[in-house]
């Protein structure tokens, strides 16, 4: 019994770490490519308003790289004190990137420090520009590693195992896994797409309360083209990723659209509830969509929970953080397209209040969408830790106080999180960006009547 | 030379890169603290902010670096540190956490206050004392195994002489070796008060050092006979190591050649923290995991090997053209930039 609450406490620390790391990780990401592509344009087009967003971006940005890098930190060493089992047995196949992943985050690490503190150095500014490129190399870089890991629990392969000795180890087929080449592009353009949403709705935010100067206008219009642009890959991303799933683990897309038997010409089912002989109702049914999601054409077959030992058939609930996923992914896809068509057609304003504050939400919904993508593909493997070869029971520490790290750490990130935010806020209310720009850039006009 | 032994080379190399540049930074947090509340905090903060602004994120990496790598050469260390360091491991992330993200928060974000300086002094003095139960640890007799499961015997690692020598000797080599490089920083500032001020901290906390290693020493051969003796065979090693820190300390005691004195009590703790890694050997936990037995699958450690490598030829460059652009700038360094 002591180690069946170690196991459901050490799942509980390592689910509220990465949630809270998540949010930080996906702008770790993001934010620089964001950052590198305002720095260039300002450059090109030698408007400092650009520049002045790059700057203010970054200021923002390393006050949530703090968090990230810590929390970073915490889940790093969580792996081996909370599931000291399975790390010694995947230690063996998944060093490898793991290693990578922190040379990545230490090219992140030194470069984000030199292009904090050269702003002004450099007579041409390209060179400083030049620096946020092994930036964003690294943080992406990072992201492609650690995903590597993740996609090896999902479709591990590259090794045998022998009881707990492994064998004929493959480090690059374990890495480069049926599962790789999908999350890896999903995760990475989703925290593109989750980056410029984000930005794009504390732009939209400030338009509402105060006024839209040009500035703002400008972060607008290409945190909306960098929205939807991203929306775009990443839903290609997604559908590659349901194909991957229909053909390597076939048992979580069945618990993820609630597809009990297998069919050709299967429905998709949207949202519903399951009632206690786990059918499904009040559910809309797209027919045969869900053949052509899983396979490309719209009788094909599709591989259903009767075809699934029920032992090892994920939890049902993972349908909701699916149909989720998908609804704020197109959302976000939705919006920007709208704020696009409205920019280009003359007599459309795209900054009215209503456009705005549906920009606004997209910011959260965005972040939301990342973390219900995460539940879903994370409890969609239940109950493996390595999926067909050892079980999350089999993996967790067997300490008896788990119970009082979840507190300790709960009480850390309710602390970072409520310090985060007020940084933040106090960052640039403290310094607005009229006074800034008049400071820096005393020739350039901010009125809203200079375009 | 076999896959385990580059594997705890290069593990060694960066813990004692993490001790050198933790120990500038948690030194640092105890100095701004002490020289606030004693009102000197105009004369050295800014020189310390100066330095660590760019480059605390690094000192971070260079311990995930030894973490990640420990359990990626050594598997085995994943399962016995892992079921063991619950609670101390948990208690260093907490307060390394703080530290980090505080100090990101304190020097982008707004001014500084005093409980943050409270915190970011002691969380200094904290850390080392935490981290290095790992290391006490791997001595022996503080784990036990049975029926499958492994814990950690925390009565004797709170009554043992050994454990509280260590953490002595990590609180004053931290102070020491953060004050004898901000000395050394302070003179390329050009900065006579911080100087003053710097060198007369090295002075002091040079004493200590050298007493706490000679009753870790002491306490050692109560410990481990073993590894006691295979560090009296290296004896050389330790030899050296007090050789470097009495020219260390000459210099400074003469004000003169602060770089060469820097470099030199790097040299201190080099030779004695080798000599200790190496009398370690063969065991990484003693007596559950030696080099040989923990090592990861050949394919694997060479994979390993290769990465290292080809990490090192972007890392180094990276790092030359950082201490470039902050450490050896001396217009950066005198704050003009």
């Amino acid at each position: 019994m002591m180690e069946f609450d170690s196991v459901i406490m050490s799942r509980m620390l390592t689910s509220l770490t990465l949630a809270f790391h998540i949010i930080f990780a996906t702008v770790g990401v993001g934010i620089p490519v964001m950052v590198s592509i305002a720095e260039f344009i300002g450059i090109k087009k030698k408007d400092a308003h650009y520049t002045l967003l790059a700057r203010r971006w970054t200021r923002g940005f390393v006050i949530t790289v703090a968090v990230g890098v810590v929390t970073g930190t915490a889940i790093g060493l969580q792996l081996s004190l909370l599931w000291p089992s399975f790390m010694q047995v995947a230690g063996n196949v998944i060093s490898l990137p793991l290693f990578l992943e922190t040379f990545a985050f230490f090219f992140e690490a030194i470069f984000l420090g030199a292009y904090l503190y050269t702003w002004d150095r450099f007579k041409n500014p390209i060179y400083h520009w030049l620096l946020s490129i092994p930036v964003v190399i690294g943080s992406s870089m990072s992201a492609f590693f650690i995903t590597t890991v993740n996609a090896f629990m999902n479709t591990p392969q590259g090794f045998e195992l022998e009881g707990r000795t492994i064998t004929s180890i493959d480090p690059l087929a374990a890495m480069f896994n049926p599962a790789t080449p999908t999350k890896v592009f999903h995760v990475i353009s989703s925290s593109y797409l989750t980056s410029a949403a984000i930005l794009a709705a504390i732009t939209a935010f400030y338009i509402i309360k105060k006024k839209a100067t040009p500035y703002h206008k400008k972060a607008l219009k290409l945190t909306m083209m960098a929205t939807f642009i991203f929306a775009v890959t990443t839903a290609v991303a997604g559908d590659l990723s349901a194909k991957f799933l229909a053909k390597e683990q076939p048992e979580k897309l069945a618990a993820a659209e609630w597809h009990f038997e297998t069919e050709k010409g299967a429905d998709l089912i949207l949202f519903g509830t399951l009632n206690e002989e786990n059918e499904v109702e009040n559910a809309i049914r797209i027919p045969n969509a869900l053949s052509f999601l899983a396979h490309g054409s719209f009788d094909s077959e599709v591989t259903g929970l009767d075809k699934i030992e029920e032992d090892v058939t994920p939890p049902l609930w993972i349908h909701y953080m699916f149909d989720l996923m998908v609804m704020l992914g197109m959302y976000a896809m939705g919006v920007s397209f709208l704020y696009i068509v409205l920019s280009k057609l003359k007599r459309w304003n795209e900054n009215n209040k209503w456009l705005l504050w549906l920009i606004v939400l997209n910011g959260p919904f965005a972040m939301l969408a990342i973390e219900f993508g995460w539940i879903f593909a994370e409890v969609g493997r239940q109950p493996w830790i390595l999926r067909g070869y050892m079980k999350v029971a089999e993996g967790a520490t067997t300490s008896p106080h788990v119970d009082w790290m979840f507190l300790l750490f709960l009480g850390l990130y309710i602390l970072l999180g409520v310090f985060c935010v007020t940084v933040l806020r106090k960052l640039f209310r403290n310094n607005p960006v009229e006074l800034e720009l008049e400071q820096r850039y005393p020739n350039i006009s901010n009125r809203g009547d200079d375009e | 030379m076999s896959y385990e032994l580059i594997g705890i080379t290069v593990l060694w190399i960066f813990l004692y890169g993490y001790l050198i540049v933790a120990s500038i930074d948690f030194g640092a947090g105890f100095f701004a603290y002490y020289a606030k509340i004693t009102k000197q905090d105009h004369i050295i903060n800014k020189l310390i902010s100066r330095y660590l602004s760019p480059v605390w994120e690094v000192t971070n990496v260079f311990f995930v670096f030894f973490f990640v790598g420990l359990v990626g050469f050594f598997p085995d260390a994943a399962y016995y540190y892992g079921q063991t360091l619950l609670i101390p491991g948990s208690i260093a992330i907490v307060l390394l956490a703080i530290r980090g993200s505080f100090y990101a928060f304190e020097n982008y974000g707004s001014k500084k206050s005093s409980t943050y300086m409270f915190l970011y002094g002691a969380t200094g003095l904290l850390i080392p004392a935490s981290l290095s139960t790992a290391l006490t640890i791997s001595e022996g007799g503080f784990i036990e195994e049975s029926n499958g499961q492994v814990r950690l015997l925390t009565q004797e690692l709170l009554t043992s002489p050994y454990s509280w020598s260590v953490v002595f000797l990590a609180i004053v080599s931290v102070l020491f070796i953060s004050a004898a490089f901000l000395t050394f920083y302070a003179n390329r500032a050009n900065d006579k008060p911080a100087l003053e001020l710097m060198r007369k901290y090295t002075l002091f906390w040079s004493s200590p050092t050298i007493i706490a290693s000679l009753t870790t020493f002491i306490a050692m051969s109560q410990h481990n006979q073993r590894h006691f003796e295979n560090m009296l065979d290296l004896w050389w090693m330790f030899g050296l190591s007090v050789a470097f820190f009495l020219g260390a300390l000459l210099f400074i005691y003469q004000q003169k050649r602060y770089g060469l004195a820097f470099i030199m009590v790097m040299f201190q703790f080099f030779f004695a923290f080798f000599g200790y890694g190496a009398g370690h050997l063969p065991y990484l936990l003693d007596p559950f995991i030696t080099i040989e037995s923990s090592v990861v699958n050949d394919t694997m450690g060479l994979a390993l090997v290769i990465a290292f490598i080809a990490g090192l030829f972007l890392l180094i460059p990276s790092l030359i053209l950082l201490m470039r652009m902050f450490l050896f700038d001396a217009d950066y360094v005198k704050g003009k930039k």
